[in-house]
């Protein structure tokens, strides 16, 4: 076990130290704040607009159909409310003071060091979500979870650290938004994710930043024996720059991980978007699929399968629509085989729209609009369930949208 | 219903149909003979408007009105639906999604998926690991929803198993003649049709009023489609060639 003096050693050493990936941005010109909005009790007394944008980032306001809710703003947990008392949710800081058992969980998978953003939020100590589903426990309704900037230059730093118990079942949707005042901010996210064994976590992200906003997403799976992790990543409003590169670790026998990343790169948007996933024991499956389209910014979808252990099987699609000539799309599948007896396949295709298939929904009489718009929904339809009824309309608008602009 | 002119097509900078005169009158089901890459698809896909094939001389009339220059959704909506030789795979596109969209307000969409068997399709996306027959079927399905008054239809029985070949024979009957047995009222009151056929055998389930032998890109000859028929079994298409270097 890593003492708390090597931690901080660790991270201090690797406050200067560059992502791999993306743009690299100046952390000293944001701002940690601390205190900030008072505690809510419900979250519908909110403003009007405020309202709107939580149910837009997938987050419904009056908590129905939902296990429990949270919401961070900056750098303050603000709500945390459950209508299950046997889900736990809570905010990390003050879950870690309460069990003294969490600091196994804590910092654990995801390293301090690995870049400037790991390391700083290690020294802000930042604060996040804690959920905890009890050995057993089978829920379908999710829990949902939302991190709002709300000031001008923020650095949001965020730790979650998510533990699925022996054969429960989790469903989570994190939805993350900005509000209309904030013009430059950058969001710092640390998620551990402990799925065990016979265990299900199923993990909804909705992305809803705004144009001037870093994002930069550090999070790292585990999961166990007879484990399912499926991941769902949705963004498609304009951000400034994304990356991210959730990794898994498929830990014991059979365990399986669903990846699905649906992004849409608007003009002057850059989304540095992966999955990874090591299969670190027999017979352990993936499937990571990856459908993004640009209307003029930057896509580089990675897919990344680790094959450490025999009989894993995993498969890998790419997809990647260019919508606008000032796009680009970068398509970058890696698949490494450390053992004889692997699986491991990919697919990956970058380009516009077929002429053929619009046109054989045209001659059914569709507009050329209409057709666009149908292929681009089935293209981001990678069937996920459980969305609030606000989203889903959204996002069929911005399809529309991206449908006739690119006609 | 509709009718072609002196229409000459280019595809890829190649001319692949020559001055074709065409017609099919209200209520007839025509069909179209013609040996491998005669052009016979090139002239149905540049009747429903597809890109691709230029049209470079000639016009084409649909219900009197002149859609040379019309794009394909306006001409569906006029009336023309098509069956192609090889639909795309439409990955994502739901079957049901689209006939949701494309369906007249009056057609029973569950009678005929149930009559096609189409049931456990249409929660799939359209083409995607369909076998021949299904293909065809699901195609039929979304013509039969789009209710058109003349039906293109490019070789609905190749690549199609016996037990399919009936149950589509029979829809295009059906779509094409109604329940009219009768020659005359059909042709007053039926919907029209222009067949590509390769082996007649679509001629087992429908009446064809009139045939076509396209060669090279050109008709060589018009006439009674069982007479056309019998002397392709007999002689081949050769013979067509030769008659019409003999006409000219
Ligand atoms: N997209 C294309 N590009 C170039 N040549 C084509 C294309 N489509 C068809 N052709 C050519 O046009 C001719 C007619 O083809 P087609 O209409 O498919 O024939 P048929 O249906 O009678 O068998 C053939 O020589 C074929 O190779
Ligand atoms: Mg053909």
């Amino acid at each position: 076990m890593q003492s708390k003096t090597e931690l901080k050693k660790k991270a201090l050493n690797a406050l200067e130290k560059r992502s791999e990936y993306g743009e690299d941005f100046d952390l000293s010109e944001f701002k940690v704040t601390s205190g900030g909005p008072e505690a809510i009790q419900n979250l519908e007394e909110l403003d009007e607009d405020t309202k709107k944008l939580l149910l837009s980032a997938g987050i419904v306001p009056s908590g129905k159909g939902r296990l429990g809710t949270l919401l961070m703003t900056d750098n303050t947990v603000s709500h945390s409310s459950v209508t299950d008392k046997n889900i736990e949710l809570t905010s990390t800081r003050k879950a870690l003071q309460k069990y003294d058992w969490l600091k196994d969980y804590y910092w654990k998978i995801v390293p301090v060091d690995a870049d400037k953003y790991t390391a700083s939020s290690y020294l802000e100590n930042a604060d996040g979500y804690f959920i905890r589903a009890p050995a057993g426990k089978k829920s379908s309704i999710p829990v949902q979870t939302c991190l709002m900037l709300g000031a001008k230059n923020v650095s949001q730093t965020v730790h979650n650290i998510v533990i699925v118990e022996e054969d429960a079942q989790l469903d989570i949707i994190t939805g993350c938004a900005t509000k209309k005042e904030v013009e430059k901010a950058i969001h710092l996210g640390i998620s551990e994710m402990y799925v065990k064994k016979g265990a299900t976590l199923n993990f909804t992200m909705i992305h809803n930043w705004s144009e001037q906003i870093g994002v930069r997403p550090r999070t790292v799976v585990h999961v166990e024996e007879g484990g399912t992790f499926i991941n769902n990543y949705i963004c498609l409003r304009p951000v400034k720059s994304v990356q991210t590169y959730p990794t898994v670790k498929l830990e014991g026998k059979g365990a399986f991980a669903r990846m699905n990343t649906v992004a849409v790169a608007h003009p002057g948007s850059e989304l540095d978007l992966g999955s990874r996933v090591i299969f670190n024991s027999p017979g352990t499956k993936a499937e990571l699929i990856s459908r993004t389209i640009t209307t003029g910014g930057k896509v580089i979808a990675r897919g990344e399968m680790i094959g450490n252990a025999d009989k894993a099987k995993g498969h890998l699609e790419c997809h990647g629509l260019v919508l606008s000539s000032k796009g680009m799309q970068r398509a970058i599948p890696i698949l490494e085989a450390n053992v004889e007896d692997i699986e491991l396949s990919h697919e990956a295709a970058v380009g516009k729209i077929a002429r053929e298939k619009v046109e054989y929904l045209m001659a059914r009489g569709l507009t050329e609009d209409q057709s666009v718009g149908m292929i681009i929904r089935g293209f981001l339809d990678v069937g996920i369930k459980g969305l609030p009824e606000e989203l889903e309309s959204d996002i069929n608008e911005t399809i529309n949208k991206i449908g006739s602009s690119s006609v | 219903m509709l009718e072609i002119e002196n229409l000459s097509v280019e595809v890829g900078g190649r001319r692949i149909l020559k001055n074709i005169n065409l017609k099919v009158e209200s209520g007839y089901t025509n069909v179209l003979f013609g040996p491998n890459g005669a052009g016979k698809s090139a002239l149905l896909m540049t009747i429903m408007g597809f890109s691709g094939y230029n049209i470079v001389e000639g016009n084409i009339y649909f219900k009197g009105e002149d859609i040379t220059d019309l794009p394909l959704n306006e001409r569906a909506s006029k009336g023309l639906g098509i069956m192609t030789q090889r639909p795309p795979n439409m990955v994502g596109v739901k079957l049901r999604d689209l006939l949701e969209v494309t369906a007249g307000e009056k057609v029973n969409i569950d009678a005929l998926v149930h009559e096609l068997n189409m049931d456990s399709f249409l929660d799939r996306d359209i083409n995607v690991g369909f076998s021949g027959g299904e293909i065809k079927r699901s195609e039929l399905l979304q013509l039969a929803a789009q209710e058109p008054s003349l039906y293109l239809l490019d070789e609905p029985e190749s690549g199609v198993d016996l037990v399919n070949i009936s149950q589509i024979g029979g829809m295009i009957r059906k779509l094409l003649h109604g329940e009219m047995k009768c020659a005359g009222k059909r042709r007053k009151e039926g919907h029209s049709g222009l067949i590509i056929t390769h082996t007649g055998q679509i001629m087992d389930y429908v009446e064809a009023d009139k045939g076509y032998i396209l060669c090279n890109g050109t008709i060589m000859c018009s006439g009674n489609p069982r007479e056309l028929l019998g002397e392709i079994k007999e002689h081949g298409y050769g013979e067509c060639i030769k008659c019409k270097v003999k006409q000219s």
